[in-house]
């Protein structure tokens, strides 16, 4: 059996072969350091031929080298059979129905103590088995819709996720919460703000910061915000569900098109940019920030619209950047391009000619801020007016991943740059707003003294 | 009744199957903490932010929760972690995966393993233990394996070392009171190593021997951290028949005989009373407590901490312990009866720490009344031969008591439960946690495995010090003062000790008693001595060889030495140093000087003897520093005859 060696290879594979032992073989090993008792455990696939890796009776796990190995025996055989338990997820007819479309990431796992892998749980008799909560809240249904970590979620995906969204809305589902990877979570939030349109329930997007085999995980606390908002909120919109603080209080639900993975590792890293998020949610209710958002409604009416054009790019401006970045998108036909410029939106002049071919050639060309925060606004120098001659329109206070999606939603549907202009600067899902308030931006400075103050006192 | 420490023979140890075993943690001297780049060793009670979290159990891989990790859950404690700019990053709390571990304290880790004479292993995989009292805000400690089955020697025998391993520190408790649990983070993460024996300690006085040789051998390297909280002992302990119990943390050395001594007690008395109850016939499957709110019958107490709860309309029940007689009085260590055994469980499980947090038929201090006792006891319709336990609290927290209180009922017809204990004032143990089953370790998926390699052993072995045992033996054929062999095996300046005396020649006794006794009489004073680095001490000890300046000025110069070098120390102090020649001349002067005016011997003194002390004064006074007092009392012993029978 192949797996008799799970993941070793050359010397390492050859010094099994030679012992006649094999993964899961419990063995003495005698060795130039002394001896080793323990299980052999596979091997990450990633890690080199040299070693072989133990489970010692106290638990844990060491590497020996092969070439310390001098004669391994094996005592028994004891393979390692993982299941994760399942207790049937109560109903109550009293309670909403929710669904729970999975993409992929994990939101409730279980360990396996031997190897340290990672076991998703996701039927609603696994997820029961952990976080038994959810049945106070609602009735729960799943649907894994796909299993690829957040980088790979892409076109297909997205117009999958949109269609079964469709489906769940027609059947009269009550809320919809979408598993997904942290890492570009937003980029589908996006997207799915304008491929589902007028949607009657929330749609609430979760993952977890932390996987849910650590006890200090964020997962099951996000799932049940999640749920509960599915389950119970007002605002039938596409929403990101994660932690506020980085403390375990409450979460954040934040617009689908205005919220940002601001920190690679902080639980609390989701933050709505350029305004305030709309609601804030914990075990015993929803407070809401805002009061301009889509109410829930009784009708099972939504307007699904999944087209997409996948040639389109983002293109982060950086001083000196050569001609031919822009240049090789033209050439290799892109139809579409956001620029994260600079400041209030600006490149340097060396782009000025690639981009006049490319709005010449009929590309569409839009301007965003990389400064996240704030409006493009191309007529204060005089640089921005000559781009906007050659073409470049500016994308107001769209984020840059949102303007990426949303043109390949728009290009998808008409190659008019007119009308592709007319659909993109007309807000479909917040994203864009004709105001910032004052508190759309804050980002507190560490180290001042009433930011100290205000730390000592509250758990953030 | 319960034997006290010190009542029973080795013999009777033996005959008890008495078995103890030591986990010793020992902290490294590192610049860095384990994962992160924060300082390591810098402590303080300030703190700059706090923040929230809960722990959750994770299922294992059978489907059910670990022991522990069910009963921090059934706690619902809100843990508060305090950060401090200087002493916390993001890692700490749990915000910022890992940084690959800290190459210094891998070094120091398998230099003790070396000297434990362990199996090194060739690669080291993290690993995740479980902790869910939150003193790790992962919910886990980052801990790995250096060595196996090592040994040290321990009279004619040897003492088996099960593992090695190299871990990080947890945080410092600061309060546990309700649902409330705060830490400071400041130790969290530092580089502590965790020594593990075979339970091969046969009585309580050999577990602290043990202890101290192992403190010994980590010290030996000079790269362990010393002073309050830097060693912590876990000891385990168990009889025949009985179960292996684990007490944490215990601070000093000395106190462990006495702490272990009372946990084999404990354990004895535990065996006593489950052999009673199967005398009763009571089994854990069919015996059945009742519970009854007895709020209202208590109305009108006068005991107070019920009268409290009545007042802030929180519950009373009273428990009914069928056939329980004569138990939960029955004594299980000093001062302590089975009754504590329960209270303990209520305080840690049900968060009702305020004690007495439950009283009983048995209790003896005074509480309710004849009169209220006889009413409950009709009410519940108790026999002559039951017990009856009364607990108090919120609705929430009563439920887990009244459960936990009948757990603790049923675990004692089945012995002793498995349990990590602490250390209390009294030497004796108090319940901490159930015992953490054997599913709590997985693997830490965020850190590739650490090859060692052959190369990085060879040059940790050529470095590797004097095993402790070695350098006593080695200190005693020396003749060095008792009080100082011990302190110098272990101290930082033992090496510049054996440098200082095979280099330069120098007395070693003159040196040991500097090093150990004037080092510790100096920072006594408040000089600070470990400002003083060691080539400078050298420098000082090599002078001192080239009779640069006399040994009674050691401490002066040392005084001076923590703010500068020794050469400014030694220029500052201005001395020639005098030759023989010298001193012989201003030894005929000083007698010249004195001899007529201020010598009047009275009758019957020994007219030498009292001119050599006289001027014996004078001349210290004259040269201290500038030649050793010894040799100018031999100087003076050699001349002082002869210019007396000049006169
Ligand atoms: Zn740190």
């Amino acid at each position: 059996m192949a797996d008799d060696y799970k993941g070793y290879r050359g010397k390492a594979k050859d010094t099994l072969i030679e012992h006649k032992v094999r993964v899961w073989s419990d063995v003495v090993i005698d060795s130039t350091r002394g001896e080793f008792i323990g299980i052999i455990l596979p091997r990450s696939e990633t890690a080199d031929d040299k070693h072989i890796v133990v489970k010692l009776r106290t638990g844990y796990n060491v590497g020996l080298a092969v070439d310390t190995i001098k004669r391994i025996k094996e005592m028994s055989y004891k393979e390692a059979i993982y299941k994760i338990p399942e207790k049937e997820f109560p109903y109550d007819p009293k309670k909403p129905n929710v669904k729970l479309l999975g993409t992929g990431g994990t939101i409730a796992s279980r360990l396996d103590y031997r190897t340290g892998a990672v076991i998703p749980a996701f039927s609603p008799g696994e997820l029961y088995g952990s976080v038994p909560e959810l049945a106070d809240i609602c009735n729960l249904n799943t649907e894994k819709l796909y299993g690829v970590f957040s980088e790979n979620m892409g076109p297909d995906q997205w117009r999958g996720t949109a269609e079964a969204i469709g489906k769940e809305i027609k059947k009269g589902i009550d809320g919809i919460v979408i598993g997904h990877g942290t890492d570009t979570m937003h980029h589908t939030a996006a997207i799915l703000s304008f491929m589902v349109q007028n949607s009657p329930v929330p749609i609430v997007m979760v993952g977890s910061q932390r996987s849910s085999d650590r006890p200090s995980s964020d997962a099951a606390l996000n799932l049940m915000h999640a749920t509960k908002t599915a389950a119970e909120s007002d605002i039938a919109e596409v929403m990101v569900c994660m932690f506020g603080p980085t403390s375990d209080e409450y979460g954040l639900l934040h617009r689908g098109t205005r919220v940002r993975k601001m920190h690679s590792s902080y639980r609390s890293t989701f933050r709505t940019i350029g305004d305030i998020p709309l609601a804030l949610v914990d075990n015993d209710k929803i407070t809401p920030l805002k009061t301009d958002y889509n109410h829930r409604r009784k009708d099972k009416k939504v307007t699904i619209n999944t087209a997409f054009e996948e040639k389109v790019s983002i293109v982060y401006y950086y001083p000196n950047m050569k001609p031919d970045i822009i240049e090789s998108l033209i050439d290799h036909d892109y139809k579409g391009i956001i620029i994260a410029g600079t400041g209030l939106g600006h490149v340097n002049k060396p782009l000025y000619e690639p981009i006049k071919r490319a709005c010449k050639k009929g590309i569409a060309v839009y301007m965003t801020v990389q400064t996240l925060w704030g409006y493009v606004q191309m007529y204060v120098y005089d640089t921005g007016r000559d781009l906007m001659d050659m073409g470049i329109v500016p994308a107001a206070n769209m984020l840059p991943e949102v303007a990426y999606v949303k043109l390949g939603w728009v290009l998808g549907q008409t190659k008019n740059l007119e009308k592709v202009k007319k659909m993109m600067l007309t807000p479909i899902a917040g994203e864009i707003t004709t105001r910032e308030p004052y508190d759309g931006y804050l980002i507190y400075q560490g180290g001042l003294p009433e930011i100290t103050e205000f730390l000592k006192k509250h758990n953030r | 009744m319960v034997k006290k420490f010190g009542e029973l023979t080795d013999k009777e140890y033996e005959k008890l199957g008495f078995k103890c075993g030591l986990e010793i943690h020992q902290q490294l001297f590192t610049k860095e903490k384990l994962f992160c780049h924060c300082p390591a060793g810098r402590y303080t009670n300030e703190y700059d932010a706090e923040i929230l979290r809960h722990m959750r159990p994770t299922l294992s891989e059978l489907g059910v929760y670990d022991g522990t990790a069910l009963m921090e859950f059934k706690t619902k404690k809100n843990i508060l972690y305090r950060l401090n700019h200087e002493t916390a990053c993001t890692y700490e709390f749990d915000d910022t995966p890992p940084f690959p571990l800290n190459d210094e304290a891998l070094d120091i880790a398998l230099e003790i393993a070396i000297l434990l004479k362990c199996n090194l292993v060739s690669e080291l995989h993290i690993a995740r233990k479980q902790y869910l009292d939150g003193s790790i805000p992962t919910g886990f400690q980052r801990t790995t394996i250096v060595g196996i089955e090592g040994t040290i020697p321990y009279k004619n025998r040897k003492i088996q070392i099960r593992q090695l391993g190299l871990e990080e520190d947890a945080c410092r408790e600061i309060s546990d009171k309700g649902h409330l649990r705060i830490y400071k983070t400041d130790r969290l993460g530092m580089p502590l190593i965790e020594t593990v024996t075979y339970p091969d300690m046969k009585n309580p006085r050999e577990a602290a021997e043990v202890a101290q040789i192992i403190r010994r051998l980590t010290r030996v390297t000079g790269k362990v951290r010393t002073g309050i909280g830097a060693t912590r002992q876990d000891v385990n302990v168990s009889i025949t028949g009985g179960t292996r119990i684990e007490i944490k943390g215990v601070s000093r050395i000395p106190l462990i005989p006495e702490l272990v001594h009372n946990e084999a007690m404990r354990q004895k008395a535990l065996l006593e009373i489950k052999a009673e109850l199967k005398k009763r016939k009571l089994s854990e499957k069919s015996y059945k407590i009742k519970t009854l709110n007895i709020s209202n019958l208590l109305k009108n107490t006068t005991y107070d901490p019920i009268q409290k709860v009545i007042k802030k309309d929180l519950l009373v029940n009273a428990l009914l312990l069928p056939k329980f007689k004569n138990i939960l009085s029955y004594p299980t260590q000093p001062e302590q009866t089975f009754e504590n055994e329960i209270s303990d469980r209520v305080r840690v499980i049900a968060c009702l720490n305020t004690l007495p947090n439950i009283i009983s038929s048995e209790t003896k201090n005074k509480n309710l009344s004849q009169k209220e006792w006889k009413t409950i006891s009709a009410k519940l319709s108790a026999q002559s031969t039951d017990a009856i336990i009364i607990v108090w609290g919120d609705k929430q927290d009563s439920e887990t008591a009244i459960k936990e209180i009948e757990i603790r009922i049923k675990e004692a017809m089945e012995g002793i439960p498995s349990e990590t204990r602490q250390a209390l004032a009294n030497n004796t143990t108090g319940f901490e946690r159930i015992l953490p089953g054997p599913n709590r370790m997985y693997p830490d998926t965020d850190l590739p495995p650490i090859s060692v390699s052959p190369q990085r052993i060879k040059k940790i072995m050529s470095g590797i010090p004097e095993f402790p045992w070695d350098r006593e033996k080695r200190y005693r054929q020396m003749n060095l003062p008792q009080d100082t062999i011990i302190p110098l095996i272990t101290s930082k300046y033992s090496t510049l000790f054996d440098k200082i005396v095979k280099n330069l020649k120098i007395d070693p006794v003159l040196t040991a008693a500097t090093i150990i006794q004037k080092f510790k009489h100096l920072k006594r004073e408040g000089i600070n001595i470990n400002n003083i680095p060691q080539p400078e001490i050298y420098k000082m000890f090599e002078a001192y060889k080239n009779r640069k300046f006399a040994k009674e000025l050691i401490p002066v110069l040392l005084e001076k030495m923590p703010s500068t070098t020794f050469e400014k120390a030694f220029k500052s102090l201005k001395i020639k140093s005098v030759n023989i020649k010298q001193l012989q001349s201003e030894i005929k002067d000083s007698y010249a000087k004195h001899k007529k005016t201020l010598y009047k011997p009275k009758k019957k003194e020994n007219i030498k003897l009292r001119t050599e002390r006289f001027l014996m004064g004078k001349l210290m006074h004259k040269l201290v520093g500038a030649i050793d007092g010894k040799i100018i009392n031999t100087e003076l012993k050699k001349l002082l005859p002869v210019l007396i029978k000049q006169k």
